[in-house]
């Protein structure tokens, strides 16, 4: 899959133009954060975009105190992983059904939300980062060349670097579902009380995993504040946090292509959207939510997968199951 | 008393006002296989789920070959070398037999090697080798209690903890688990809460009868089954 | 003593206004196990129906307590034709599916009303209290609270549709006590809980500047009473209300409002891990089961 990925991120921006397509990675990467810990932990997380919104924060503040992007942007993730694994232990070990954690997930979100749209004013300033309330945190230093200040990296190379995290980021995901971290979090999915019957501590796993997951977030989302040179509450916003899950939804959870493409997709859509005014896009969104979950509850990749082994039937099981295995 | 495997002393557990157990002492040695029986709601199942963690008890002390387990989590005590088949099978239904043998022995084999090879072995063991890529939400719920059987002697375990596994079975199950049963216990203690009396007679050796919470009767099979009391009991007749 | 007036009259408010915001989503989540996320959405479109009908020359007290409430039933009863009933016993995909609504109807008001923010004025005056002004409306919401409880205390105990829904509530997994038509009663279920949230967001409208994403104001607030709640509608609603009416008001008297909102957030949280299965779940145990 990945050897798929390199030239199709060469070939694109021959295509669409490399502005669009940056944050078309980005959101690829924030859906495959989402996909890592629903899709194949089970973890019905709906506030994503909690972890998204303060990696960019993050970011921001980080670099607007350093004056320097490395280290902001490792601090960034490092920080939304911390918090991640804190409000992850709350949750996990307090046994914590998988409605009430989708609620708790997104009045988290919601928290952060109300909480930045009102941190206008001077009592509101972590070192010299000003956090701004609604208007959020401008003029921060972006992405450069490690140990060189003065190179910035924008445009054609931003969209690059972009790319090349998002290859990297499947790769590493990859590898860890195939480990048997990942082979027993796929396990905990399917029947959490006989993981931990064998031995498996249920409670730790799903932390970790969860996360693993809000670190990639974070990750997109410290890139998101680089593309939009501007940090703004709305990052935390409800719309933010579902649209992460239309992305999934429609690419389809259980797999790792699905959200990826799901969040390209629909990523472009909503940028074609954008540019009249004739239908309204949240408008568009939710309807090809409600559509997907009646229509098509596994979403696009999973069903094309199912067609694609229906036309092999004659393919022995086995190797049928191992295919299945290598798509997944 | 070097061989005991288990032992509770004044275990306890109220639901609200409900007493579902009361003051049970209990002790298991190595190798040995006991029954637990009794009608519903004589605190049998209670006890069970105390014993592997799915119940804090409100009371009393359980110890395992040394260690006092009382209000572990479920899998500190599994870590142990303890094997546990609640009464509904539970199984990862979304992946294969192998798939969820292995992730059985992966729990006690660091290798990933060794994980494939103990899978094989256990699957080989239960003749599963047939559909061992299957999906488990296909398998007839005969098999799919074999397939938990099969997780469950994975490990290797010293002390194996059954609920009910010859609910739903036909008789000719009944027949093969029986001989698996009698297999693991060869080298690991056992408790089976069982409330087929014909299951229990084709594997018993020692009996522990519960009734109102406390343990009525602890005897061999025989004397058991010939006891005024226990028969009133299963006739309906409290006494 | 004036202070402590005015401030009893805006715990009282707190509470009540969560009562409100929160009666539509109890009542559908109580007896469907249906979250509605649109929920907030409802009620946004009850406040946009009551400032319309108000723009048309129609009594506000009408708009509010009639108009509103039977146009947003009617709505309820489409969006459950066309989706809810399909998605019965699916939890996690009745959310989405809502969320989904959520977002069609946000922008469904945008290309209506516009992304501006819309109002009414107060239909009742404020007075004074020695230095303090009340606001006089707050005491209207605190009788339509009042009101609302009371009817959902003589239909739970005194209808046959009250006696179904204490069948249900009591015993979720049978459906037996649904009798012969569980299709219409969840249809009706789900229009009553419709006309709820279109109340309650009539009522407040005249509070709030309205603009097509006002729900989410409201979404979380209803959720966390709902949840804390617990299995039980009324005693649960009461409670849970109170607990967080008073932590929000608390923290707005002394430090902001926004930190009160953070404040009964976080609250809820707290509480949810405390006690996972909600207040009335753990204390009222065993009137429950």
């Amino acid at each position: 899959m990945t050897a798929v990925a390199v030239p199709v991120t060469l070939v694109l921006p021959q295509v669409i133009d490399s502005y669009t397509l940056t944050v078309l990675a980005i959101y690829a990467m924030l859906a495959l954060s989402l996909g890592l810990v629903w899709g194949y932990g089970g973890i019905l997380c709906f506030g994503q975009a909690a972890f998204f919104g303060l990696g960019a924060y993050g970011y921001a503040i980080g670099a607007l105190n350093v004056g320097e992007s490395t280290i902001a942007l490792i601090a960034a993730v490092a920080a939304t992983a911390a918090i991640a694994a804190v409000l992850g232990a709350m949750m996990f070990y307090g046994r914590l059904g998988d409605v009430y954690l989708a609620i708790i997930t997104l009045v988290v979100t919601l928290i952060l939300y109300r909480f930045m749209s009102s941190t206008a004013g001077d009592a509101y300033v972590l070192g010299k980062a000003r956090l701004g309330g609604f208007n959020g945190i401008p003029g921060f230093p972006t992405l450069h060349v490690p140990g060189n200040p003065s190179a910035y990296i924008w445009g054609d190379a931003l969209y690059y670097v972009c790319a090349a995290s998002l290859v990297l980021v499947l790769a590493l995901v990859t590898l860890l579902l195939r480990s048997g971290f990942g082979r027993v979090a796929v396990g905990i999915r399917e029947n959490e009380t006989r993981m931990g019957l064998l031995g498996y501590d249920v409670r730790a796993r799903k932390t970790l995993l969860f996360t693993i997951g809000a670190a990639v977030a974070a990750l997109a989302g410290a890139l998101y504040a680089n593309w939009g040179e501007i940090v703004t509450p709305r990052l935390f916003g409800l719309t933010q946090s579902a649209e992460i899950i239309i992305w999934c939804i429609v690419g389809g959870f259980g797999t790792r292509l699905g959200p990826i493409l799901g969040a390209a997709s629909m990523g472009y859509l909503k940028f074609l959207l954008g540019q009249q005014s004739l239908v309204d896009n949240t408008l568009v969104m939710g309807l090809i939510l409600i559509l997907v979950v009646l229509f098509l509850p596994r979403g696009l990749v999973p069903a094309l997968e199912g067609l694609w082994i229906a036309a092999w039937q004659r393919m022995p099981a086995r190797q049928m199951q191992r295919r299945r295995r290598n798509l997944a | 008393m070097p061989d005991v495997v288990l032992e509770t002393s004044g275990l306890s557990r109220h639901f609200g006002g409900v007493v579902a157990l009361d003051n049970v002492d209990f002790l298991l040695r190595a190798r040995e296989l006991r029954c637990l029986i009794g009608p519903n709601g004589a605190g049998k199942s209670t006890f069970f789920n105390c014993l592997t963690g799915l119940i804090r008890p409100s009371e009393g002390h359980i110890f395992m070959r040394g260690d006092e387990t009382t209000g572990w989590p479920v899998h500190r005590i599994a870590s142990l070398g303890v094997g546990i088949k609640t009464q509904v099978p539970s199984v990862m239904d979304g992946l294969t037999v192998h798939e969820n043998i292995w992730l059985a022995a992966s729990r006690h084999h660091r290798h990933s090697d060794d994980a494939e090879r103990r899978t094989d072995e256990i699957i080989a063991r239960l003749s599963l080798g047939p559909m061992s890529h299957q999906f488990l939400a296909h398998l007839a719920h005969g098999e799919r209690q074999l397939v938990e059987l099969g997780l469950v002697m994975t490990g290797d375990p010293w002390l194996v903890l059954l609920d009910e596994p010859a609910a739903g079975m036909s008789p000719e199950d009944m027949v093969r688990i029986g001989e698996i049963l009698r297999e693991i216990n060869e080298t690991a203690a056992m408790i089976i809460v069982e409330h087929d009396m014909k299951f229990v007679r084709s594997i018993a050796s020692r009996i522990t009868v519960f009734h109102q919470g406390r343990v009525l009767l602890e005897d061999e099979m025989e004397r058991v089954m010939s006891d005024p009391t226990v028969r009133d009991i299963y006739l309906g007749r409290t006494a | 003593m004036d202070l402590i007036a005015v401030m009893g009259v805006e715990f009282l408010y707190a509470v009540a206004s969560l009562v409100l915001i929160s009666a539509g989503l109890a009542v559908v989540f109580g007896m469907m196990r249906v979250i509605n996320l649109a929920h907030g959405e409802f009620m946004m479109l009850g406040g946009y129906i009551t400032i319309t009908a108000v723009n048309l020359g129609v009594d506000v007290f009408v708009a509010m307590v009639i108009i509103a409430p039977l146009a947003v039933a009617l709505i309820g009863v489409v969006v459950e034709r066309l989706i809810i009933r399909h998605l019965y016993g699916r939890l996690v995909d009745t959310m989405l599916a809502t969320w989904g609504l959520s977002l069609f109807f946000i922008g469904v008001a945008t290309v209506i009303f516009g992304n501006t923010t819309t109002g009414i004025s107060t239909p009742i005056p404020g007075f004074a209290v020695g230095d303090y002004r009340i606001n006089g409306y707050s005491f209207f919401i605190i009788l339509v609270a009042v009101l609302l409880l009371t009817a959902m205390a003589a239909i739970l105990k005194m209808t046959r549709l009250g006696l179904i829904a204490r069948g249900t509530m009591a015993r979720s997994d049978i459906a037996a006590v649904l009798g012969h038509e569980p299709e219409l009663i969840y249809m009706t279920t789900f229009a009553v809980g419709s006309a709820l949230s279109g109340l309650a967001g009539a009522v407040l409208a005249p509070l709030v500047g309205l603009v097509p994403g006002s729900g989410a104001a409201y979404i979380a607030k209803a959720f966390i009473t709902v949840i804390a709640g617990g299995p039980q509608l009324l005693a649960g609603l009461m409670s849970s209300a109170t607990f967080f009416g008073v932590v929000n008001q608390l923290f707005t008297f002394t430090i902001s409002p926004v930190i009160g909102e953070v404040a009964l957030l976080v609250a809820a949280v707290i509480l949810l891990r405390m006690l996972p299965r909600g207040i009335t779940g753990r204390f009222f145990r065993a009137r429950s089961s």
